[in-house]
């Protein structure tokens, strides 16, 4: 009847695919534009980390006489600010700030936002109706003026900007899982789940999770570049860090007043934002590409 | 360790066969599926709002160890039908009865029944989850219901043999690495590993190549022998539908039109919507094309179902009774039609009630 | 252009794909004429180079990562060399097509009648109700029930027959004299589907149509095709007069499909004469016959050569070494080949 035989056959060796998640990896170290992006954000994660060990001056260490000076002027590499402080050490020592704001308010709200959206795509029907219609509320602000008037309500410190910002990626986050979640729930495969009569939470973990992470993924990394220039925003105005804690944003901030007598010194703090948020951008498209599984 | 072994083993106690042979394993009474059409913000108000009647109380069996071949053309709802006895959407009346005892009974409850139930869907590659390997899709079920993960996997592995893939090159490889009709076979597994009495087949060979289809179409027949399985298939293809059915059921807009056996239907159709289907089939014969369409026209939509016999717009038997009253789906010789001219004393001017009445 | 000479004229086409990692030789020297008035059937399953040549011939395949070879003359144009405002008046004009699924063909937020009029004022200088009547005519022309209303309804809006018929009038709509079509019947319902089908030979016989159909339905191709041309692994395989071809298949993978098929000949509950194994790999074609690895028929010097068409008589070709084998074949199914 049957032809199987476990007695005779040798010893099985599976041919093995990939992984999924190696298979990306492999996709990526292929992409020269991950490698480069991914080179710069890994270079500023490490000045961050080091900078108290690494910068060539005391970037808290005012000097009246020195203020405003040129790039390249004696040992000031990038020039000085207006309180005549180095500029490269305080670049360096403000990646730190700038990183942190950057990539923590949306690591909780990947955390949160996934969370809510998953449960709200899932479930489907009323419970999606109104847990998505209590998101949109504050999805109908503009990011940059609900994050400032929660802050600017919370008072200022980089706690409350840092819980500020968390609220505000939240809604965005919770509606690409949700939409993500609705599309895979209705694939056949999610059908063919509950038609073996699993529960909905085995449902969403072996069946869900691993289809839509991915992708929220993808667009939380992208949200990262808007929460650094957010942050900065927020010191701009004064309501994330103050000084003379050295933060991007802030520097930008207080250097504006320079921008017609050292233009190139002004304009640093923001090509270190425009860097990294384009980095972060570059990255989070290749890491779409790569997670094609038809590519 | 083999499979044939454990089919035995399952059918002594756990399928208990209760009723017999000549109980039918699946009995639908009544079924019916409205959907709400998406409402205006008025009509949630007035609770107005139009429904589509995908199905509108359909009855019929399916016997022990046959297969029941569902045909009909889009929006007849062979598909929502298929869907229901799954339980994936709930029906808004009717009852369905396996083997005796009531769907969602406490001596049959949903979770079990499920198991006794599977399905095989039309879309291969949908079907399957792309992060999970083959034979984590197919052990996925059985796990389920309690098997350990181990042999989950041992019997995935076995039922990957058994559909005719070489468990060392399948078992770990992804979905998107297989081929169309192969995929279907992963599929055809998953829905055995959770040893089924039951299978539905809905449009599962109609997205294959012929050639492949022929393939799947005899792994089907051999596992049916196999493992002691009744199918329903469902398919719009007459010509597969008849090569692998022992009865059809021919459904349009939501109601059965006509059941039989399958030469008898197929040779000897009673129902103008069934001739008419079968002559719609090109001929393969060059010399003897199709030289008139059978039926003008689309389906009508099911939102709005014509009165009385739903045929009756495209149906060149027409009468005005045919548009007031409805026919009941009456039963003689084993066969059943659902139509005015075989419904005694309907008033149809075809009707032979005088045949009938002795 | 005089009129003996065939209106589709196609010379050793090979079409590869260069985007992947390995190129995808998908169409691998194809001969096809198809004249004046003529329907030709392009049969084949998934991946045999069958909608490939079709697109081919309205140069629709991205330009960039497609490499096309050979020669396509279709009623005097030499499509390959067409300059991009020539193909533009070409398509349409010259040849226009319909796919299988008319949702996606036509555009959503148009009215299918503005769609139309639209596609006339393009290739033609005609007032705006002059291309309107056209329409309108060119709706009763293909059997849509009134008219004049249908013209301003949405592709939505319409049922899968309506659409499909609707595509086929925006077709029409520049009078084209070749009519390529995609698989046009495959989503329909078999009722539906054997309208559109006499409706296809109708405007071919009335209109003097050149049509080229693919599809992967035998029996769909039969009812409106006066010659069928097999494709497989990107080449013609087998082609003939319709009735050639179905009586007496010559190429055995033609001779598997009439095989496979579970028609009413078949006997109940009897196996169906699968063809083993699956489609040859595109990116990596073998040196001989394609089919030779699934072939019944196969010897030692199918595996070294890629055969050349033998002729068969009466326009019967097959590319095949053992075509002495395969005569008669259908009409004894019972003896199984050695």
């Amino acid at each position: 009847m049957t032809t199987l035989n476990a007695g005779a056959a040798p010893a099985p060796v599976y041919e093995r695919s990939a992984g999924f998640w190696s298979g990306v990896l492999k996709k990526l170290a292929r992409d020269p534009v991950a490698i480069g992006a991914a080179a710069v954000l890994l270079a500023l994660v490490l000045i961050a980390l080091f900078a108290p060990l690494i910068t060539p001056h005391d970037p808290y260490q005012t000097s009246l006489l020195k203020r405003l000076r040129p790039i390249g002027f004696e040992n000031f590499l990038l020039g000085t600010d207006e309180l005549g402080r180095d500029l490269l050490s305080r670049l360096m020592l403000g990646a730190r700030l700038s990183l942190f704001m950057g990539i923590v308010p949306v690591l909780i709200a990947f955390v949160l936002g996934s969370a809510i959206g998953i449960l709200a795509g899932y479930a489907g029907g009323l419970a999606n109706t109104l847990i998505m219609r209590t998101i949109d509320v504050l999805y109908a602000f503009p990011s940059v003026l609900l994050a400032i008037a929660l802050s600017g309500a919370l008072g200022a410190g980089i706690g409350n900007a840092l819980l500020s910002l968390t609220i505000v990626f939240i809604p965005p986050i919770a509606r690409v899982a949700e939409s993500v979640t609705t599309q895979v729930r209705g694939r056949d495969f999610v059908e063919a789940a509950r038609a073996s009569g699993a529960g909905a939470f085995t449902i969403v973990r072996v069946h869900v999770l691993g289809n839509v992470l991915g992708p929220i993924f993808v667009y939380a990394t992208s949200l990262i570049a808007v929460s650094m220039i957010l942050a900065s925003g927020l010191s701009f105005l004064g309501l994330g860090v103050r000084p003379p804690e050295p933060e991007w944003g802030l520097m930008l901030n207080t250097l504006r007043t320079a921008i017609y007598t050292q233009p190139w010194v002004a304009a640093l703090p923001g090509v270190m934002i425009f860097i990294t948020s384009i980095s972060f951008n570059l990255l989070s498209d290749s890491l779409r590409s790569a997670m094609d599984v038809k590519n | 360790m083999s499979i044939g072994m454990s089919v035995e083993h399952i059918g002594a106690d756990i399928h208990g066969d209760r009723g017999g042979p000549a109980q039918p394993l699946l009995s639908v009474r009544g079924l019916v599926k409205h959907f709400d059409l998406k409402k205006g913000f008025l009509e949630t108000l007035t609770g107005g709002g139009k429904v589509v009647r995908a199905v509108d109380g359909v009855d019929f069996e399916v016997l022990k160890g046959e297969t029941l071949g569902v045909v009909g053309e889009s929006g007849c709802g062979k598909s929502t039908t298929a869907r229901l006895l799954m339980h994936l959407i709930d029906p808004s009346a009717g009852e369905i009865v396996f083997d005796g005892e009531t769907v969602g009974s406490a001596a049959l409850p949903l979770r079990e029944y499920r198991r006794q139930v599977q399905m095989v869907f039309q879309d291969s590659y949908s079907s399957l989850n792309p992060r999970l390997t083959i034979q984590d899709s197919i052990a996925f079920g059985p796990q389920v219901h309690g098997v350990p993960r181990r042999e989950a996997i041992t019997r995935a592995r076995d039922l990957l043999a058994r559909v005719g893939l070489e468990p060392r090159r399948f078992a770990e490889r992804w979905p998107h690495e297989l081929s169309g009709g192969q995929r279907q076979r992963v599929n055809i597994a998953r829905a055995l590993a959770s040893e089924p009495r039951l299978v539905i087949l809905d449009e599962a060979v109609s997205a294959l190549d012929k050639s492949v289809e022929a393939q799947v179409l005899n792994l089907l027949m051999d596992l049916k022998d196999e493992f002691g399985l009744t199918y329903l298939f469902i398919s719009h293809d007459l010509h597969v539908v008849r090569y692998i059915s022992d009865r059809v059921m021919v459904m349009y807009l939501g109601k059965v039109a006509e059941t039989g056996p399958a030469e008898a239907l197929f040779d000897d159709p009673l129902h103008p919507y069934t001739r008419a289907l079968l002559s719609s089939m090109p001929s393969m014969d060059p010399d003897r094309r199709t030289e008139e369409a059978p039926l003008a026209g689309d389906p009508p939509n099911p939102i709005d179902p014509p009165p009385g016999c739903r045929f009756h717009t495209r149906c060149p038997f027409a009468e005005p009774v045919c548009a007031e009253r409805v026919p009941a789906l009456e039963e003689r010789a084993g066969r059943q039609a659902a139509c005015l001219i075989h419904e005694a004393d309907a008033g149809h001017s075809r009707n032979p009630t005088a045949i009938y009445a002795a | 252009m005089n009129d003996t000479s065939p209106l589709i004229d196609v010379r050793d086409l090979r079409v590869v794909f260069t985007g992947g990692k390995k190129p995808v030789e998908a169409v691998n020297g194809v001969d096809l004429t198809v004249a004046r008035g003529e329907s030709v059937a392009l049969i084949g399953e998934s991946g045999s180079g069958k909608s490939v040549t079709l697109r081919s011939l309205l140069r629709l395949h991205p330009e960039r990562r497609t490499r096309i070879s050979g020669g396509i003359r279709i009623a005097g144009h030499d499509v390959l060399a067409l300059g991009s405002r020539p193909l533009a008046d070409y398509r349409g004009k010259v040849a226009s097509m319909i796919f299988q699924e008319p949702l996606l063909a036509l555009d959503p937020v148009y009215t299918v009648g503005a769609q139309i009029v639209e596609s006339i004022r393009r290739h033609e200088a005609v007032s705006r109700e002059e291309a309107r009547k056209r329409a309108l005519e060119l709706f009763e022309r293909v059997r849509i029930p009134s008219p004049a209303r249908r013209l301003d309804a949405y592709p939505h809006e319409m049922s899968g027959g309506m659409r499909q018929r609707a595509m086929i009038a925006l077709a029409l709509a520049c009078r084209p004299q070749v009519l390529l079509a995609d698989e046009p019947t495959t989503a329909l319902d078999a009722t539906v589907q054997i309208q559109i089908l006499l409706l296809l030979r109708e405007l071919q016989r009335e209109l003097g149509l050149a049509i080229l159909f693919v599809t992967h339905d035998m029996g769909a191709a039969v009812e409106v095709a006066d010659r069928f041309a097999v494709m497989y692994g990107g080449r013609i395989v087998e082609e003939g007069p319709t009735r050639e071809v179905i009586r007496n298949p010559r190429h055995p993978y033609t001779l598997a499909l009439m095989q496979a098929r579970a028609d009413g000949a078949m006997t109940k509950g009897a196996r169906l004469a699968s063809i083993p194994g699956s489609p040859p790999d595109l990116a990596n074609l073998p040196a001989g016959c394609a089919f030779a690895e699934r072939c019944a028929y196969a010897r030692e010097a199918c595996l070294a050569t890629r055969p050349e068409a033998v002729d068969l008589g009466t326009g019967h070709r097959a590319r095949c070494l053992r075509t002495d084998a395969t005569a008669h074949a259908l009409q004894h199914t019972e003896a199984q080949p050695a």
